[in-house]
């Protein structure tokens, strides 16, 4: 009786998640609504959470609500407080969440939404929520400490250093694809180039009035940097469509690349009050309010998915990325399944503000179930759209052409049917003069996205409007990321090259700054540049090399944990953070492997750069190169590709083999090695 | 009937209160209130940053030097 009262709800949710899921995978022939998508989804968490994060808090970690957390025992009310748990998952929420869940889903559309969803589902629950709370209680127990400092403890200087520089050329490549992303929405869009430069004096105006008028009131400048940012938004058609100032505000992609690249210079040594921080607050509670709007959205419209199940690219064949489902679906879905980098977050600013031990279970694993399911609305957004739109947009251009009639006749023969007019009429509805080849994922997102919102406020005529707020709040917060990502590696720079010449060390000094800041900004920009001029759109390089290097990270903190389970001697529960572990280690060296060696000159870097150094020998010049130096670059940025590629499996196999070392040191002992702050009670009030 | 007003009115000012400080932690600014607080008890003699101290260092912290919490990405 007590069994069937305390499981009987559980199994009627997990009853009803199992239903949706059935209908969302065997439905032929007729749309699917979203919403069954999202029952779907929703009963996985609750059943996920209820069992899978309790079995994991009450065993693995054995979780003690009484003993002291680093808030309270280092309470200085600055970075240690101990602060209530609502408000605490709400940070922890804001900090993970960004665009790499949004970005991600769009391009796996291409296979249709059941692969990405059913990646999604499992790699939440079983990867990236153990990730994220299992770091979260070791950085806990050992005072807040940041993952580089805890695999250095627990594993060994030698992982520690390489795990660090592993974190630096993660900044690197995810600096690159995000500005890249910027670059795809804004090339030829006067509209939406023009809103978001418009966010660079309204967050100067906001920096102003909040340094020197009304310091401090952050509501305050938030209203008002929303209300102007509305405007730029309204204002920003009218621009477009201005004889002079339409074509002002007009550039190609490249041009974009080098503004960008300056702007990243620029923006990450001025004072951060100045432009960095009321920016912060924009895009913070614009990406908030956008996350709950397109949940509301997707609940009062119940929109059906016009993108089959699956797609005939499950064959490796699609226009948008190239490989096979194993293993780049689970590759390119990062952010929203398992994601590398919030083990940074996990091991940052949250562990130091938990106030009791329990609640890490919520904000650990609950929060990534919450990121986990803005990628699922991500899903659904894309999938919304007429599956013609959908290839118009993220095919490249050396496969479309430019025009309407050359992209319809090419996606048509790709299997979706679509005339020149209906690619016409969709760049009009969302105000701009073309869609084609917008690569990306951002731009299919707010398409997809302006065409549910739409649907519940404004109807067509307001379309245009909300696939610009669309592109504008991603954009504003990937202009943050660039601003703060920059800063960060200029610190990392600083540290590193500060071991050999300590002058340099000095963040006070201009000198310093402005060299490492540059070093910085070359680095991603080079990666940039070579995304925007690359004909297959970029994306389909930088995307599997970020999703590369971003589950290689969240395989080197899993194994972190694995080792400080063994060294807790619970390691028969190991399997909790070993199966998510090998399964990572498996995608990411078969894609590494895949992306370097492949025969396909697709996928494979060296045998692209082969069939470009063959052509070069024979004195052919190959498109999209237009003279020998251009041939010549193009190998050159291959070989690059490749050697990042072939450092980032090497970073896996050496974590993974010091891990395993530890693990059996751990095993052979007869007692607890793990290097835990000692256990105190919380004193009584 | 007032004793149950007053207890809506109470549970408002909790919710718009958790609202608010969960608004400005993701922005990076802690609770002024329980630093000062903090601070009166366990170190009488010294005096707490003002509030304006209090929100730049915060900001600072933030975005600031050697610090690379304010990055995020997904």
């Amino acid at each position: 009786m007590g069994a069937i009262s305390k499981h009987g709800p559980w199994a009627l949710v997990g009853a009803l998640g199992a239903a949706a899921l059935a209908i969302v995978a065997t439905e032929r022939g007729e749309s699917v609504n979203a919403l069954w998508i999202v029952v779907a989804a929703i009963c996985v968490y609750v059943i996920a959470y209820r069992y899978y994060s309790l079995f994991i808090a009450d065993k693995v970690m054995r979780l003690d609500p009484k003993r002291e957390t680093p808030a309270v025992r280092h309470n200085d009310g600055l970075d240690y407080v101990p602060t209530n748990k609502t408000v605490l998952f709400g940070h922890h929420f804001a900090a993970i969440a960004g665009a790499g869940p949004l970005v991600g889903p769009v391009l796996a559309a291409q296979m249709g939404y059941l692969p990405g969803l059913l990646w999604i589902l499992a790699g939440v629950v079983f990867a990236g929520a153990v990730q994220d709370f299992i770091v979260l209680f070791v950085s806990m127990r050992r005072d807040g400490r940041s993952l580089g400092e805890l695999i250095r403890a627990e594993l060994g200087t030698v992982p520690g250093v390489i795990a660090l520089i592993g974190t630096f050329l993660i900044m690197i490549i995810l600096l690159a694809v995000l500005a890249l992303i910027v670059v795809k929405a804004l090339a030829g869009s006067p509209w939406g180039t023009f809103t978001v430069m418009a966010t660079i004096p309204i967050a100067i105006l906001m920096g102003v009035y909040s340094r020197y008028i009304r310091p401090g009131k952050i509501g305050e400048v938030s209203i008002l940097g929303f209300v102007l940012l509305m405007l730029a938004i309204v204002y920003g058609g009218s621009v477009a469509e201005h004889p002079t100032w339409g074509p002002a505000f007009t550039y190609t992609g490249t041009q974009l690349c080098w503004m960008l690249i300056g702007y990243g210079f620029v923006a990450s040594i001025l004072p951060v009050w100045l432009l960095l921080a009321p920016r912060d607050y924009l895009s913070t509670f614009l990406k908030i309010g956008t996350i709950v709007g397109l949940a509301l959205g997707i609940a009062v419209v119940a929109p059906h998915l016009q993108m089959p199940a699956m797609t005939k690219f499950v064959d490796g064949t699609g226009p948008v990325w190239s490989g096979q489902l194993f293993p780049f679906l689970f590759i390119t879905i990062a952010c929203g399944a398992v994601s590398g980098f919030h083990s940074l977050i996990s091991s940052g600013t949250t562990p130091k503000l938990i106030a009791n031990e329990a609640d890490a279970r919520m904000i650990g694993y609950g929060g990534m179930l919450m990121e986990s399911f803005v990628a699922v609305m991500a899903l659904v957004s894309a999938c919304v759209i007429d599956p013609g739109v959908y290839f118009t947009m993220n095919s490249p251009a050396a496969l479309l052409g430019t025009s309407p009639e050359t992209a319809a006749a090419a996606v048509t023969k790709l299997g979706f049917a679509i005339t020149p007019d209906a690619i016409t009429a969709a760049a009009k509805d969302v105000g701009e003069t073309t869609i084609i080849s917008r690569a990306g994922g951002a731009p299919t997102l707010a398409v997809g996205m302006a065409h549910i919102i739409s649907s519940a406020i404004g109807g067509k005529a307001m379309m245009a409007f909300w696939y610009h707020f669309a592109i504008l709040f991603e954009a504003l917060f990937i202009l943050t990321a660039v601003d703060a990502g920059t800063r960060a590696c200029r610190f990392m720079v600083q540290d590193l090259v500060g071991l050999a010449v300590p002058a340099f060390k000095d963040t006070t000094s201009w000198a310093a700054n402005i060299v490492a800041t540059a070093l910085c900004v070359s680095a991603w920009g080079y990666f940039l540049y070579q995304g925007v001029t690359d004909p297959l759109g970029g994306i389909n390089t930088l995307w599997p090399l970020f999703g590369i290097s971003n589950q290689m990270l969240a395989a080197v903190a899993l194994t972190l944990c694995t080792v400080v389970i063994f060294k807790m001697k619970r390691e028969r529960y190991a399997f909790v953070t070993i199966i998510p572990t090998v399964w990572l280690c498996i995608c990411t060296l078969t894609a590494g492997w895949q992306k370097i060696f492949h025969a396909d000159p697709r996928i494979g870097f060296l045998s692209h750069a082969d069939r470009y150094s063959t052509a070069l020998a024979e004195g052919k010049v190959l498109p999209p190169a237009k003279n020998v130096e251009q041939m010549s670059q193009i190998i050159f940025n291959d070989r690059i590709d490749a050697a990042l590629a072939v450092v980032f499996v090497g970073l896996v196999v050496s974590i993974a083999v010091f891990g395993v070392i530890a693990c059996i040191r751990a095993f052979r002992t007869d007692r607890w090695t793990a290097l835990e702050s000692d256990a105190r009670a919380v004193p009584a009030e | 009937m007032a004793v149950s007003s007053q207890n809506l009115r109470e549970r408002w000012q909790t919710l718009t209160k958790c609202v608010c400080d969960g608004a400005r932690l993701m922005v990076g600014q802690g609770d002024y209130e329980a630093y000062a607080s903090h601070i009166r008890k366990t170190h009488p003699d010294q005096a707490p940053m003002t509030e304006l101290e209090f929100f730049r260092n915060r900001e600072n912290a933030r975005f600031g030097v050697g610090n690379r919490n304010g990055f995020r990405c997904c």
